[in-house]
């Protein structure tokens, strides 16, 4: 793959030290991506079930959103979430997660975006979240 | 809503309980500051690993996320008036300013009402003054969600977060909806 015309996502990712932290790597095929949060010990919210802390999941989905506008809107500055409404579906269980963002518009100053992450099962999402993303915020910050 | 003190013991405890167990609250250094009758106060210092903008030093959303959503969790916790296992059903966060670097950031949680299903609360992530918010949230938590033993405590402190929780759901004369 010719890293020249299509941006390394998850090399951009990485400079990310929270997408480290949580163990996010980004896997691009072509003109898709798919975020991977493999799993670790540090990321259980529930050690009895056990299950994903959902902050954990919350974070992932934005982290997927966040590296779909990179990918197609461009690795400028990162865009910033203005809000974020996350859905939790199904306990996330102490395997690998992967997750899919879709951007149901692109404006000039804001995207909206739709991410989804799953374990086994794409069909069976653990969590859904929709954000809207302020994007080129260098010279307009979020909020007032 | 009559409300109970709760001590520096119990808040003790309710860190043992609440956070102590809960891997990713760890490794977030994670801290109750503070906890009251549904209502409780977390606190995340700041963190090189936790950055999201490394232009600028920012601290990740997905930080406050996961604060807002464990503080939540202990605001519903404290406000129900027996234990019970609980799970997030959704969460909406609105950000409002960036954290500013080198800062620790407190999250504020309220569960303002508890049904036979659902409990509601609302949250604010800042750093010194509430009324300055750097996110605010609004979620919703099923109740009795799964069959896991609520959390994962000793039997001491079991036994003493049980009494505790059962002080305070006398003091308030409950809120089973």
């Amino acid at each position: 793959m010719s890293a020249k015309q299509v941006p390394d996502i998850n090399a951009f990712m990485q400079r990310i030290p929270y997408a480290r932290f949580l163990g996010i790597t980004v896997d691009q095929r072509g003109n898709e991506i798919t975020t991977v949060m493999h799993f670790s010990e540090t990321l259980i919210g529930n050690p009895v079930l056990p299950a994903l802390h959902g902050g954990t999941i919350g974070a992932f989905l934005e982290i997927t959103a966040i590296a779909q506008l990179a990918f197609e809107a461009g690795t400028g500055p990162l865009p910033k979430p203005i809000g974020l409404t996350i859905d939790y579906l199904r306990s996330g269980r102490p395997v690998d997660t992967y997750g899919r963002a879709i951007i149901t518009k692109q404006g000039r100053r804001v995207a909206t975006v739709h991410a989804e992450a799953w374990q086994d099962d794409r069909s069976r999402p653990i969590a859904a979240a929709h954000g809207h993303f302020l994007l080129h915020p260098a010279d307009e910050p979020a909020g007032s | 809503m009559a409300e109970k003190q709760i001590t520096d013991e119990h808040i003790a405890l309710m860190k043992d309980v609440l956070i102590q167990h809960v891997p990713h609250a760890r490794a977030l250094n994670m801290n109750v500051v503070n906890a009251k009758r549904g209502e409780a106060w977390l606190s995340v210092p700041y963190d090189e690993r936790f950055i999201g903008n490394p232009a600028t030093g920012v601290i990740h959303g997905g930080v406050i996320t996961s604060l807002l959503d464990n503080a939540c969790g202990i605001a519903v916790q404290l406000a129900l008036p027996e234990r019970l296992s609980i799970a997030t059903l959704d969460l909406r966060l609105d950000y409002m300013k960036p954290a500013t670097p080198k800062l620790d950031l407190t999250g504020h949680a309220h569960c303002y009402k508890v049904t036979k299903n659902i409990a509601f609360v609302r949250g604010t992530a800042y750093h010194t003054d509430e009324n300055d918010p750097i996110a605010t949230c609004v979620g919703t938590f099923m109740l009795a969600a799964n069959r896991a033993t609520p959390m994962p405590i000793s039997p001491e402190a079991a036994a003493e977060a049980e009494a505790l929780l059962k002080q305070n759901a006398d003091t308030s004369g409950g809120e089973k909806a």
